[in-house]
């Protein structure tokens, strides 16, 4: 008996945990489904709903021309270094060369170096390029970092896959590249599509590289193109900077709605194998 | 065990081969050029006066001295020790009160509540610190509570005030992180085997023995990833504090990062900015050592 009040208790305290975790969105996206007119206060819903807002930031807010930039950058990002991944993930996990252990470690140093202390160097870096304000600028250095957490991801399920899936492929006469990608990515899919997922929601959600690398702003991002809509209308229309952070957030919400699983394990799994 | 080193075209993966080289090269150069190389002028800018075009004037360690001395550049490091609190420590206890809680039953339908708890993580900062400005603002939830129990004395702009701005953007990253530490924490618990808490409890241990006996050891693994995750975070935090208060007021809310963005791209005091970066990595390099060997002297394991 006592069992069952712990458990609704446990219910209970899990359900108000889950409210606070989901409330600031919940109240985002309310304010921008409210009338840009009403006067709102942070417990008041709106008396009618309106879709105004989003078309107003659509128009007002270059959304449009930023949500297809976000989407080419992290589509590019994420099939490049995923490709690169697996291809490194494989060798380091199966094969044996020399110098291979120092490349590891040179690589994995690249998940503790922080975004931040590329920065300054990066930007000269393109500016000498003249490749400021451009795609480019906001694609290379992002798979010059994921490739780091991509090596480690791949190199780890390939060692753990059982050596008689390869010695089976060898046995039919298999090279390495035609083993890796008739036999081992197969199997490796799941792990691919956590490591994909990850890598387009560091990548969609970037701020820092983007705001950067932007300095004339030509080339907005999603999250850079909400960044300068809220500086620009915070005291005027908060209704309409709530409906662009919609705007912004959707598609990785829609994302995480369908491969919820995938995302939660990305981090899970860096704590069993550690 | 050496393995022998000989250029072979077939072969099971397995054998030494330096084919591995072509596979490995891709990444290997993308990271050396993006990663390391700009790492590596950084560093070099470090011990330099620039201002971004022209010769850089070598000055050894003055930038260093800066940062160590003047006072608005080493609070802004101070500052990121107390995000820690908030952004680490607080959530990793909700997680583990709430870790303790459920090793004691088994709860259905735990996957449902990881799907809200764990979708902060998911969203873009700068949606996040749009959405706390507003639970934060004269009309928003927090002052709108405080007037509903009477404590209209109490509300102000949050965000604006210089004594409340920190631990208010410090309580965002509560909010942020807690999330994670639950959905880590509960599904590490759930793999805690039960005669694990039965000979606990026949040893006659109640529900804080169990806790520090049986629950917080088998977390080891976790709790490194929490707190590996968290205190980098802590440590780094820009996009947040820059849509939300933009280290204000005065500098009341400026992390190490808000200001090497600002010297760097706004002061062009390149040099004092890659000092940060580069003290910011060290940083960041210590402690993550730090957090693995506490891990390890936690509980040693044998072989893997």
């Amino acid at each position: 008996m006592s069992t069952t009040t712990e458990r609704v208790a446990t219910h209970f305290l899990l359900i108000i945990f889950a409210v606070i975790a989901i409330y600031p969105l919940v109240s985002v996206l309310t304010l921008a489904l409210t009338p840009s007119n009403e006067i709102i206060t942070g417990f008041s819903l709106p008396s009618q709903i309106t879709f105004d807002n989003f078309a107003t930031a659509w128009n007002e807010g270059r959304f449009d021309e930023a949500l297809v930039n976000s989407a080419i950058v992290a589509f590019t990002v994420v099939v490049v270094s995923v490709i690169f991944s697996v291809l490194a993930g494989y060798a380091l996990g199966t094969m044996r060369f020399p110098g291979s252990s120092l490349i590891f470690f040179i690589l994995i140093t690249g998940l503790i170096i922080p975004y931040e202390s590329l920065i300054i160097p990066l930007y000269q870096m393109f500016k000498e390029w003249r490749l400021l304000d451009s795609l480019p600028a906001l694609i290379l250095p992002q798979i010059g970092v994921s490739v780091t957490l991509g090596t480690f991801w791949m190199r780890g399920f390939f060692r753990s896959a059982p050596r008689s899936i390869t010695e089976a492929a060898r046995v039919d006469g298999a090279g390495h590249f035609r083993t890796l990608v008739g036999v081992l990515v197969p199997s490796a899919w799941p792990a691919i599509l956590t490591l994909s997922v990850l890598i387009f929601m560091y990548t969609w959600n970037d701020f820092l590289l983007a705001l950067v690398m932007n300095p004339s702003g030509r080339v907005f991002t999603a999250p850079l193109a909400l960044s300068f809509f809220a500086g620009a209308q915070r005291v005027t229309d908060q209704t309409v900077v709530a409906a662009a952070a919609v705007l912004v957030a959707l598609p990785v919400i829609i994302f995480y709605a369908f491969l919820q699983r995938h995302f939660v394990r990305g981090f899970l799994t860096g704590a069993v194998k550690e | 065990m050496r393995p022998r080193f000989a250029a072979r075209s077939g072969g099971p993966p397995g054998e030494p081969r330096l084919v591995g080289y072509l596979y490995v090269a891709p990444a290997f150069i993308a990271f050396l050029i993006f990663g390391i190389w700009p790492f590596i002028q950084n560093v070099q800018i470090s011990f330099t006066q620039w201002k971004g075009i022209g010769e850089p004037k070598p000055v050894g360690f003055d930038n260093y001295v800066e940062v160590l001395t003047d006072p608005d550049i080493y609070s802004a490091f101070l500052r990121s020790f107390i995000l820690i609190f908030f952004y680490s420590l607080l959530p990793i206890t909700i997680g583990l009160l709430l870790a303790a809680l459920l090793s004691r039953i088994r709860i259905r339908g735990i996957a449902g509540y990881r799907v809200a708890l764990f979708l902060p993580q998911t969203i873009a900062m700068v949606v996040i610190a749009i959405a706390w400005v507003w639970i934060y603002s004269q009309n928003g939830i927090v002052n709108e509570f405080l007037r509903l129990i009477g404590l209209d004395g109490v509300t102000r702009a949050w965000l604006g005030d210089f004594d409340w701005a920190l631990p208010a953007i410090g309580l965002v990253g509560t909010w942020f992180n807690a999330g994670l530490c639950m959905v880590l924490f509960v599904a590490g618990v759930q793999k805690i085997p039960a005669d694990l808490y039965d000979a606990a409890r026949v040893d006659g241990a109640g529900p804080v023995q169990e806790f520090f006996a049986v629950t917080l050891p088998s977390l080891r693994n976790e709790l490194v990833v929490a707190l590996t995750l968290t205190v980098i975070f802590a440590l780094r935090n820009f996009d947040l504090i820059w849509v939300s208060t933009g280290g204000g007021p005065g500098d009341a809310t400026t992390t190490p990062s808000v200001l090497l963005y600002e010297l760097g791209f706004e002061a062009r005091r390149l040099g004092t900015g890659s000092a940060i970066g580069v003290i910011l990595t060290g940083l960041i390099l210590v402690v993550a050592i730090l957090i693995v060997r506490i891990g390890e002297r936690g509980e040693p394991e044998p072989g893997r």
